[in-house]
């Protein structure tokens, strides 16, 4: 049914930190390597050594610039997936009851058995969060990791996401955000966490960290080289004409 | 968003087939218009043939078509799943009511199943604008007007195609199924201008800003992408018309679908006469199916303001 439930007796999502993300990519490609096999299976990729490849992928790492008021930019390293959202309409939209989310635990997730492939989820996602897989025909989104977060064939502290275990400098935790006393609660209590597109009232389980901000102050910048005034003698004036086409600015 | 083929084709047929279902079982239900002879049994197999062209289109665009049965199970809070079991739903009485006129049997009943196809052909309408007018991700979409657009449009091509019929039965000339077309493509041109009046003015309430929670450090601009072609994300929801093209195909939706028809349809009921009305069509199908193809191009999705879009 694609009902929502009534409340999630757990809200189990990711705290991701920006302000230690180094955009490595290690989770992507971790979470495509267990999913490509796992719940999700397969997430086919299309000339993906080619010229022109595409492919499902559950998890996009973008670089975005900010530039203060006051000039100076900064580079943020920005993982986006699903955020498990409490009410998503990608899961009211589902004409077939396909798409769904857990009331034990709140995980969204796709039966690949019942969906049909009308990709009206990706529609209703502000986050672009689900991906359609051309090969299987269904749509595929991120699962938590469902097939590992309670598998008891895995060593304890392999039983959290692929891309958490995967990361290297510890931006990504998980756990149940509807405790407030979890790791997870604190942290994003004490960082101030914050929803994407809070606006939209979607009500995102994941939260991301902001980036410190930087208390050191930039240096200024150097003053650029002088470049040789135009006029003055001839000889003077073929090298500022030489300077100026060497350094691209024109003759 | 991506205009995909299917899905113009699936809205505009079906349309076109709900609008002449509506008009031919409103006039079967009051005992007017094109009655039970072979321009009315042509009338009603054309707009049962174009609704069923529409839905069978629609079933191109699944990844799985074979399942497209179990769209019907989740009515009580998906408008696709709600469009699926009153499109089956419209069937019931429409099929009747052909096969009453088919074998001259159940005269008494024709009044009673001509108006719940009626009823029917706008329910169905209704809910397949509802499938985009309740996104809340495209703003272009997440109107009041957009309902009242389709049901304007259904109507109006609809009265378009059932006119020659009309022209063609037993009470000659073309009569109040024309008048009819001419009020609903006047309604729906008039709600068609507003609509785009409405989007030019509407800048769109999320940012760039907004989406990544950036915004207390300052403005937001892609630098690296996630990936080097575009995902299926892009492609889908990243489609975009340029806006010149655009409003050169926004005047040719202003003329081939309700100036020159409009002009044609009054100029038949002028003369008295049904040739006017056959020109109309091939204008009308091709202004409606340029119209579906913007709204689609027209939309713009939240989810891009990941991908450098600043507002959405």
């Amino acid at each position: 049914m694609t009902a929502l439930p009534e409340g999630t007796g757990r809200k189990l999502g990711l705290v991701i930190d920006l302000d230690i993300c180094v955009g490595c990519q290690a989770c992507a490609t971790s979470c495509k390597e267990w999913n490509t096999g796992g719940y999700s299976a397969p997430l086919s990729d299309h000339d993906p050594y080619g010229a022109d490849p595409s492919g499902a992928w559950l998890n996009r790492i973008h670089s975005y610039e900010v530039t203060g008021p006051a000039g100076g930019g900064r580079t943020v390293h920005f993982p986006r997936s699903c955020l498990h959202c409490e009410e998503p309409d990608c899961v009211t939209v589902c004409p077939t009851g396909a798409s769904y989310k857990r009331a034990e635990d709140g995980i969204v997730l796709v039966n690949p058995d019942t969906c049909i492939g009308c990709k009206l989820c990706s529609w209703a996602c502000p986050y672009g969060a689900r991906e359609y897989d051309h090969d299987d025909g269904v749509m595929k989104k991120c699962t938590l990791c469902v097939d590992r977060i309670y598998n008891e064939t895995l060593a304890e502290e392999d039983r959290v996401p692929a891309c958490v275990r995967a990361c290297p400098t510890g931006a990504r935790a998980f756990g149940d955000l509807g405790d407030p006393d979890s790791a997870v609660s604190r942290q994003v209590a004490d960082r101030g966490g914050f929803d994407l597109l809070a606006e939209f009232g979607y009500k995102p389980v994941n939260k991301y960290l902001p980036p410190r901000i930087n208390t050191v102050a930039a240096e200024p910048a150097p003053a650029p080289e002088p470049v040789a005034a135009p006029g003055g003698s001839t000889v003077e004036g073929f090298f500022a004409w030489v300077d100026r086409a060497l350094s691209g600015r024109g003759g | 968003m991506h205009p995909a083929y299917s899905v113009i084709l699936f809205t505009t047929a079906s349309g076109a087939g709900y609008g002449m279902l509506f008009w031919l079982g409103l006039a079967a239900a009051l005992g007017a218009g094109p009655g039970p002879g072979w321009t009315g049994i042509a009338a009603l197999t054309l707009a049962l043939a174009l609704v069923t062209l529409g839905l069978l289109s629609s079933t191109f665009h699944l990844g799985h078509p074979e399942r497209a049965w179990r769209a019907l199970s989740q009515w009580r809070t998906s408008w696709l799943s709600r469009e699926g079991v009153l499109a089956v739903a419209t069937y019931l009485p429409a099929g009747l009511w052909w096969l009453a006129w088919v074998t001259g049997l159940w005269a008494g009943a024709v009044p009673l199943l001509a108006g719940l196809a009626a009823l029917g052909a706008v329910a169905t309408v209704w809910s397949t604008a509802m499938i985009y007018a309740s996104l809340r991700t495209v703003r272009q979409w997440h109107r009041g007007d957009v309902g009242p657009v389709y049901l304007a449009l259904a109507a109006a091509t609809g009265a378009l195609g059932l006119a020659p019929f009309a022209a063609a039965g037993p009470a000659a000339g073309p009569g109040w199924v024309a008048l009819a077309g001419l009020a609903a493509l006047a309604v729906a041109a008039a709600l068609k201008w507003r609509y785009w009046a409405g989007i030019d003015a509407d800048p769109g309430r999320f940012t760039a800003e907004q989406a990544t929670g950036l915004g207390a450090l300052g403005r937001v601009r892609p630098l690296d992408p996630p990936h080097t072609q575009p995902n299926f994300v892009m492609r889908e929801m990243g489609y975009s018309v340029a806006r010149r093209h655009a409003l050169t195909l926004r005047r040719g939706v202003m003329l081939g679908l309700f100036a020159l028809p409009g002009a044609l349809v009054a100029l038949a009921l002028a003369l008295g006469a049904a040739w006017p009305l056959i020109p109309a069509l091939p204008l009308a199908a091709a202004g409606v199916l340029t119209e579906r193809w913007l709204f689609f191009a027209e939309a713009e999705h939240v989810s891009q303001l990941y991908y450098g879009r600043a507002r959405a």
